[in-house]
């Protein structure tokens, strides 16, 4: 298993990772081929660099340079490395599925008593089961991105959960993923989640290590659908150990009158990459995306968002922040498309900078695509350091420039938090914050 | 309401689709053969009997160019352009050597007064006078690829001012030329700015000293005329310390089938404490109703505020050409230097618009302002592309782009492409933009108080753009004021 899986030149010996990897990949017949399709899909295009438009800020040639082979299945030691890493980061009442190195973990999970119209499998099961419609939802994300293609050909493991119609789950549903720290290695997952008609789920996504986890690669994706009148509330942690890399995908589509609401912060990591695809497939329904990232060292996230507006009278909102200090660099990139037929759009993006250290940069591209004329459409973009007055303020009242410097940020970023809807979320994340401003000292 | 009555009425008079330039002026022209090869530039350079370096120069440029690939990036179609199918090359047939205006052909001279150019010193522009006198204005006109007359030259020679023909400079200010043609576009650039290097036949130059404030506006006007030849004007303008110049832009060409390309190079210098002003009115063809014909407007413009406390500013009002793809630029390399850029991008019909700026800020306390103005309708494609990046070492940078696109129409697109890096902690970016369509409700007001659907409109518009018209010199305003009445005729109602 020791064998790179891709250089950053495309070709040799590539073809030859998938089949070497042969063995950890569930799925016969119709999901090899898939699999097959995808993977000659990345070969072709190698791991994305800066002349790619759309990666022009995370150049993953540069930053990553190869992909790693996958981790092999946790041991016991593993299992319990994840398990005491784990207890930090548990949420009280919530049902708990946990993948260590990209397999799920039954002993760490907490599946909680058996709800009504709630289904949970694990990706494995059902590649491995002939449901070939379910096959086909689970590799529609598109192959033109070379990390969604990686991660659809060499996905190992994840969560599948189905939610019925009318269904309202009562407890969030917690996927946790956490690197045990073996050898360096990459996870590769995806999970799905299908929200059935007047519906309504909770979901946290939290990207973990064990202690020592050393230079390791999470390759995620979720793929979400949310039936009619049906309501996701959505968080996701990203506290990765600081040498790792994490590259994620989701996307997302609503049917008529759904709401979803989202917020994502990133924390953790060395290099990070989420890119969602948010997709209106009805009319009347409305999207909150917020995010924040919180970066220090020589920290590299990146948060690119997209807004598909394909039906009319949708709205959406988007709220980003990002703090950056030391060496840390930033990138935002914000789409929304109207197309033509969507009128009575109202879409509007807000990305804010907070800049703390002269070396450090962020870079913002809220990008507007209009085809429709009777819209409402706006974003904003801002990019500066802490008020000096603001400081002088608050240190002329006794506080400490740190103190200072941390209360001003809290209310920057609570800006973002402060949409998340629930409650124990809410508070999940502004604790996670916390954590960051207290490592900043 | 006199104004809109007036575009109503014009516009009443010409067809939506009949271009008001579009008269073609038959006069012999002396062409390079079709094609482009190192003969082709070798031909150029022959014409304007150039010194050998600026031919070396040129050819660097053409092999240059050869290794390079069409930019594929902005929102704009096109079928591929044969660059092999083009005349690089062609002059109104001398006569003789011009010494005076009246030795000019007629039918020139004709065809810039169907266009409104005050080309003889005593047609000062109606209505515009100023305190202490009348204001004048020296026209630099370029007919297809050649300088046919300047006006005003002794006067400005009073001053100190180099204002000719950039063929004329190459001869004569060899030494100005050497220092900084190339050094803000520089010959590898990019596709059409290396094309350009390679067969620009002519455009205007201009040299203010230290300390001379430019005693009238400078002006130029570019007419593409032959069929078939791309127009490649290079335009160098430099502002010596402390140094003040108003330079006026116009273009127009007459109606064609075939698409025509046009790849210009604009370059400013400020120095210490100097200041340019750069405003644009283009108007030219922008194919007809189906879409067909129109000028390619390929443009690669760029000023260095090369000193401390200098000012570019960048005024642009896009009407017309079949494809905008420009993107005036300042680099800010002074301390406390200034770029501005205000635009008007209006697209109807089939055009298609992708266009903006670069605020590249270098030194210390830089500024820059942005304030874009999109108005598409038609079927026409309107995207703002800009960038906005402070170094390292820009501490406190500072920047306001404010960039809002209007709808007309339910077929047109309105597109904002803004990249925002910041690298130092001090830089203050501050972006904002809107989309949307006129508001139902003001229309109504304003037709129940009895205007037409298309006077309210204008009106509407023309609020809409009153920021950046504002910075254009009085006489283009006038004249800009029009043109997008005229250009959004037809896509009301």
């Amino acid at each position: 298993m020791n064998v790179v899986v891709a250089k950053t030149e495309t070709g040799r010996a590539m073809s030859d990772a998938l089949a070497i990897a042969r063995d950890r990949l569930a799925g016969t017949g119709k999901v090899a081929d898939y699999r097959r399709q995808a993977f000659d899909a990345y070969a072709r295009e190698g791991l994305p660099h800066r002349r790619i438009e759309d990666w022009k800020y995370t150049d993953l040639r540069a930053l990553m340079r190869e992909v790693l082979p996958l981790a092999p299945a946790p041991d016991a030691p593993a299992l319990t490395r994840a398990g005491s890493a784990l207890k930090l980061h548990a949420i009280a009442g919530a049902r708990r599925l946990v993948l260590v190195d990209g397999v799920f973990a039954p002993k760490l999970s907490e599946l909680g008593d058996p709800e009504k119209g709630l289904g949970i499998r694990t990706l494995r099961e059902v590649l491995e089961a002939g449901d070939a419609g379910l096959h086909t939802q689970l590799f529609a994300p598109d192959n033109s991105n070379p990390m969604v293609a990686l991660n659809s050909a060499m996905m190992t493991d994840g969560m599948v959960i189905d939610v019925a119609d009318g269904a309202v789950l009562t407890e969030p549903l917690h996927i946790v993923h956490i690197a045990s720290g073996g050898t360096p290695a990459a996870m590769v997952t995806r999970s799905m989640l299908r929200l059935g008609k007047d519906s309504g789920a909770t979901l946290v996504e939290s990207y973990i290590a064990a202690d020592g986890a050393k230079a390791y690669q999470a390759h995620d994706s979720l793929i979400v659908s949310i039936g009619n009148h049906a309501r996701l509330d959505h968080v996701r942690l990203v506290e990765d150990g600081r040498d790792a890399f994490n590259i994620s995908s989701a996307v997302v589509t609503l049917g008529a009158h759904a709401h979803f609401n989202t917020f994502g912060m990133t924390s953790g990591a060395n290099v990070s990459r989420y890119q969602a695809t948010i997709a209106f497939a009805g009319e009347g329904s409305r999207v909150e995306t917020n995010g924040v990232n919180l970066l220090n060292g020589r920290q590299h996230a990146d948060t690119t968002l997209f807004l598909d507006h394909a039906v009319p009278r949708c709205d959406s909102r988007e709220v980003f922040r990002a703090v950056v200090d030391d060496r840390g660099h930033s990138v935002f990139q914000g789409r929304i498309i109207v197309r033509p037929k969507a009128q009575k759009t109202d879409a509007k993006m807000m990305t804010r900078a907070l800049l703390l250290s002269d070396d450090a940069e962020a870079d913002n591209k809220p990008e507007l695509e209009i085809f429709a004329d009777d819209v409402t459409c706006g974003h904003g973009a801002t990019t500066g350091a802490l008020d000096e007055s603001l400081l002088f303020y608050l240190r002329a009242r006794g506080l400490s420039e740190k103190e200072a410097q941390a209360l001003l940020i809290q209310a920057f970023v609570g800006e973002a938090i402060e949409s998340i809807a629930n409650d124990t979320l809410r508070e999940l994340a502004i604790s996670a914050a916390q954590r960051w401003l207290e490592a900043r000292g | 309401m006199a104004a809109v009555q007036e575009t109503v009425d014009r516009v009443r008079r010409i067809d939506v689709d009949q271009y008001r330039y579009g008269f073609e002026t038959l006069i012999e022209s002396d062409k390079a053969p079709k094609g482009l090869s190192e003969d082709t530039v070798r031909f150029i350079s022959a014409k304007k009997s150039e010194p050998a370096w600026m031919l070396e120069w040129r050819l660097e440029a053409y092999r240059r160019w050869l290794t390079m690939t069409e930019p594929t990036w902005a929102r704009v179609n096109y079928p591929k352009i044969d660059y092999q199918d083009l005349y690089y090359y062609s002059a109104p047939k001398p006569k003789k050597q011009v010494a005076s205006l009246d030795e000019i052909d007629p039918e020139i001279l004709k065809t810039y007064e169907k266009l409104g150019i005050p080309l003889r010193e005593v047609e000062v522009l109606e209505g515009v006078v100023r305190p202490e006198g009348e204001r004048r204005i020296a026209v630099d006109a370029v007919f297809d690829s050649v300088s046919v007359a300047t006006t005003f030259q002794k006067e400005l020679k009073q001053a100190g001012v180099i204002f000719m023909p950039i063929s004329e400079a190459i001869r004569e200010h060899p030494e100005l030329v050497k220092k900084y043609l190339g050094t803000v576009v520089p010959t590898s650039d990019n596709y059409f700015a290396t094309l350009n290097s390679a067969v620009f036949s002519d455009g205007s130059f201009v040299y203010v000293p230290p300390g001379v404030r430019c005693p009238m506006e400078l002006s130029t006007y570019f007419r593409i005329n032959e069929r078939n030849t791309g127009q490649f004007e290079r335009t160098l303008i430099i502002a010596d310390k402390g140094a003040y110049v108003s330079y006026l832009e116009g273009c127009t060409a007459p109606q064609r089938d075939e698409n025509q390309l046009h790849a210009a190079v604009v370059e400013l210098v400020t120095l210490d404490d100097a200041e340019i002003k750069y405003s644009t009115v283009q108007n030219w063809y922008p194919g007809n109703s189906e879409g067909i014909g129109g000028i390619y407007n390929f443009v690669t413009k760029r000023g260095d505020c090369r000193g401390n406390n200098s000012k570019i500013s960048w005024t642009q009002v896009e009407t017309g050409s079949a494809i905008t793809w420009k993107y005036p630029s300042c680099i800010l390399r002074g301390d406390n230097s200034r770029g501005e850029f205000y635009s008007i991008a209006i697209s109807n019909g089939h055009q298609q618009v992708d266009s903006g700026t670069k605020m590249i800020h270098l030194g210390k306390n830089t500024t820059s302002r942005i304030i874009s103005k999109g108005i598409a309708a038609g079927v026409s494609q309107n995207t703002y592309r800009g960038l906005v990046t402070a170094h390292r070492k820009a501490t406190g940078a500072r920047n306001f782009t404010a960039c809002d696109s209007l709808l007309i129409g339910d077929k047109c697109g309105a597109h904002t492409v803004p990249y925002v890096e910041a690298k130092n902690s001090s830089a203050l970016f501050e972006h904002e933009a809107t989309t949307s369509k006129i508001s139902e409700d003001v229309l109504f007001y304003c037709v129940q108080r009895g205007l037409s659907q298309e006077e309210a409109v204008g009106l509407v518009v023309n609020g809409f753009v009153k920021d950046v018209l504002q910075q254009l010199p009085m006489e283009f305003a006038v004249e800009a004021q029009k043109l997008i009445s005229i250009s959004l005729e037809g896509s009301v109602g």
